[in-house]
């Protein structure tokens, strides 16, 4: 008699380069296809499953030695890709390893961006949807439970979630610690560079009060703001209007300097009080050095806000072993709850019925 | 229950807790945390209430507000300073506030009660038995109180100008407030402070003119002085003349020179009025 066993098989971005998770993506119809079919599997009692745009992860329980092979199967199938294939990618583990494995991606430490807090929403969701279809029991209610708890207490007692890790971001919370909120703030985006474009919509995401574009060419200009929902300012109008925005994002391709000091101190004439933040994205830089002494003016180029970016992703990753480490000792304790639970007669017949869920306060 | 204990010892185990709270943010700082709001406000409003307590007793002694030697006046200011610190803390919401608030306290208080000299002499009934000169004392003496945490907000200031301008923004940088935080909030205490100050000075020179020869004119020019420096450092302010980090220096330095003057006005006063002065014997 074999006795079930929880297993994770899949792929993500460790492995799978993005062509390959294209092609393994699980649009939400092949999704319900594919578990229809999985249910029918004799001996996989539980299966829960990660489907996001870096990683598809089928978390089960099941009480054959074949059973992850089968699911394997059964997916690729759906797919239409090559198991012999989907081997060189292929995420598979079994037992405790399994629990970890959750336990780190839930916490983040497993994300393309390190300690990024969208996996774990994305987790909860697969945990709700396989909920919904019934198809979670014993064992993968009191993992997913366990785990979502102790990805929060990770996330709150490290830090590995403090700081930003992308210019757009790190261009925003500098913003915070100037102006406190942005509701009361107004953008400039002078130029059309991606980057800027991406930043700018950073801080609509945030709440800024109002976006303006301005661009050489004005259609260009007109069509971004039409795009982002903005407003577009003829670009010889830029240094008469510079006084009316509290952040300007320069990200044009001029081979010389479009904000000089001259032309900030005199914008900073009329609003001496109010702070004026300029984030310099372009190469050859938009603004002269030198408007970094003004009173009051604020100037990061790309370096500086690249160098922030890094030195939060250095500070996260030196939060890695110390967070596995906190997720091991819940995980070894969940484990000594979950390991009698599977050998146990009642785990091999397991319910579809779901059960509600534990409100023990540790692992 | 003010018989149990001395005033002094009342005020020693406000120092206490002022000391705890600067212990306990210095340590979270070494680690590279943020001090917990919360404990910073449980332990500076434990302190509060013990100083309030030492100040009660001590005003009881001496029949009136405890303004008469430089131990009474830096005690008091102290307890000014965080009795904004309780108001503005909870809105400002930042630990660091709490933090800085702590040590100025500690300082304050901790220093006055190791030099004996400060409390070596007891004046009772200084304000004789008219309450308009205790009031003008008293508001006089809040508004250095102000003035100590509009310092405490520019120190805070400055260091936010300096982490954006330097590009460090994360350590304990990242714990401060925004500089438009930082800016508004240091306006209204100098705003609060100009104006509390005027209406001590207005309520002072009503009496003043009555007896010219009770108010040294050391005191006045001193006093007034104080006064007018931080009404042009607001006017320039709302200007816009006064700004950013020259503005977060103006505010450390006039309270620097504010609580200075208190030395002169202090010892200039004691031969001006009749107060009784009674020499302590022995203090704990």
């Amino acid at each position: 008699m074999s006795f079930p066993n929880v297993f994770v098989i899949g792929a993500n971005h460790h492995k799978a380069p993005i062509e390959v998770r294209e092609k393994l993506a699980l649009a939400s119809h092949n999704e319900d296809a594919l578990l229809t079919h999985l249910r029918s599997i004799e001996g996989l009692h539980e299966l829960a499953v990660v489907n996001t745009c870096n990683r598809i992860e089928f978390y089960g329980v099941g009480n054959s030695k074949t059973i992850a092979e089968e699911v394997t199967a059964a997916f690729c199938k759906q797919q239409a890709f090559e198991i012999s294939e989907f081997e060189a990618f292929r995420l598979s583990l079994k037992g405790k390893d399994a629990v970890q494995h959750l336990a780190e991606v839930a916490a983040g430490l497993d994300s393309q961006i390190l300690g990024e807090t969208e996996i774990f929403g994305q987790i909860k969701e697969a945990y709700a949807n396989a909920q919904t279809r019934k198809f979670t029991g014993p064992i993968l209610n009191r993992i997913f439970q366990k785990i979502f708890q102790a990805a929060k207490h990770v996330r709150s007692t490290t830090k590995i979630t403090v700081g930003q890790v992308s210019i757009a971001n790190v261009a925003v919370e500098l913003a915070l610690n100037i102006f406190g909120q942005l509701k009361e703030t107004r953008i400039l985006l002078l130029g059309a560079g991606d980057i800027g474009e991406k930043t700018a919509k950073a801080f609509q995401s945030r709440g800024a009060l109002a976006l303006t574009v301005s661009n050489r060419g004005f259609d260009k200009a007109l069509h971004i703001a039409t795009e982002l929902g903005a407003s577009a300012l003829p670009f010889d109008q830029k240094d008469s209007r510079l006084c009316d925005f509290d952040v300007v994002v320069c990200s044009t391709s001029a081979p010389e300097c479009i904000l000089t000091k001259e032309t900030v101190l005199a914008a900073m004439k009329k609003r001496p009080t109010r702070p004026l933040f300029l984030i310099d994205l372009a190469l050859p830089r938009n603004v002269e050095a030198s408007v970094n002494i003004l009173q009051n003016v604020f100037v990061y180029n790309l370096d500086d806000l690249a160098k922030i970016a890094d030195e939060n992703r250095a500070s996260r990753e030196a939060e890695i072993i110390t967070c596995k480490n906190l997720l091991g000792e819940k995980v070894e304790n969940l484990w000594k709850h979950i390991e009698p639970q599977l050998i146990s007669p009642s785990t091999s017949h397991v319910s579809a019925k779901p059960t509600p869920p534990q409100e023990s306060a540790s692992i | 229950m003010f018989a149990v204990l001395t005033d002094r010892e009342w005020l020693w185990a406000a120092g206490a807790f002022y000391l705890t709270g600067l212990i306990l943010g210095t340590l979270s700082l070494i680690k590279g945390g943020r001090p917990s709001g919360v404990t910073m406000y449980a332990v500076i409003t434990a302190g509060y209430l013990l100083q309030l307590m030492g100040l009660g007793v001590r005003g009881h002694a001496v029949g009136g507000c405890p303004l008469g030697n430089s131990f009474e006046i830096f005690q008091f200011t102290a307890w000014s300073a965080i009795t904004l610190y309780l108001v503005i803390g909870v809105t400002f919401r930042s630990s660091l506030l709490g933090y800085f608030t702590s040590c100025l306290a500690a300082a304050l208080t901790l220093s006055s009660l190791l030099l004996p000299d400060f409390d070596a002499t007891r004046r009772a009934h200084i304000f004789g038995n008219n309450p308009w000169i205790e009031f003008h004392a008293a508001i006089a003496l809040f508004s250095y109180g102000v003035f100590a945490l509009l310092a405490l907000t520019s120190a805070l200031y400055l260091l936010r100008l300096y982490s954006l301008k330097s590009k460090r923004i994360g350590g304990w940088f990242s714990f401060l407030p925004s500089v438009i935080d930082l800016d508004q909030i240091g306006l209204r205490l100098l705003v609060s402070g100009v104006l509390i100050l005027a209406i001590s000075l207005i309520v002072g020179s009503v009496y003043w003119t009555h007896d010219f020869a009770s108010v040294s004119v050391f005191k006045l020019i001193v006093t007034c002085s104080v006064w007018v420096a931080y009404s042009v450092a607001l006017i320039l302010r709302l200007n816009g003349k006064l700004i950013a980090k020259r503005f977060g220096w103006v505010g450390i330095l006039l309270f620097v020179a504010a609580l200075l003057s208190l030395w002169p006005v202090d010892t200039s006063r004691h031969s001006s009025n009749g107060a009784i002065h009674v020499k302590l014997e022995a203090q704990p």
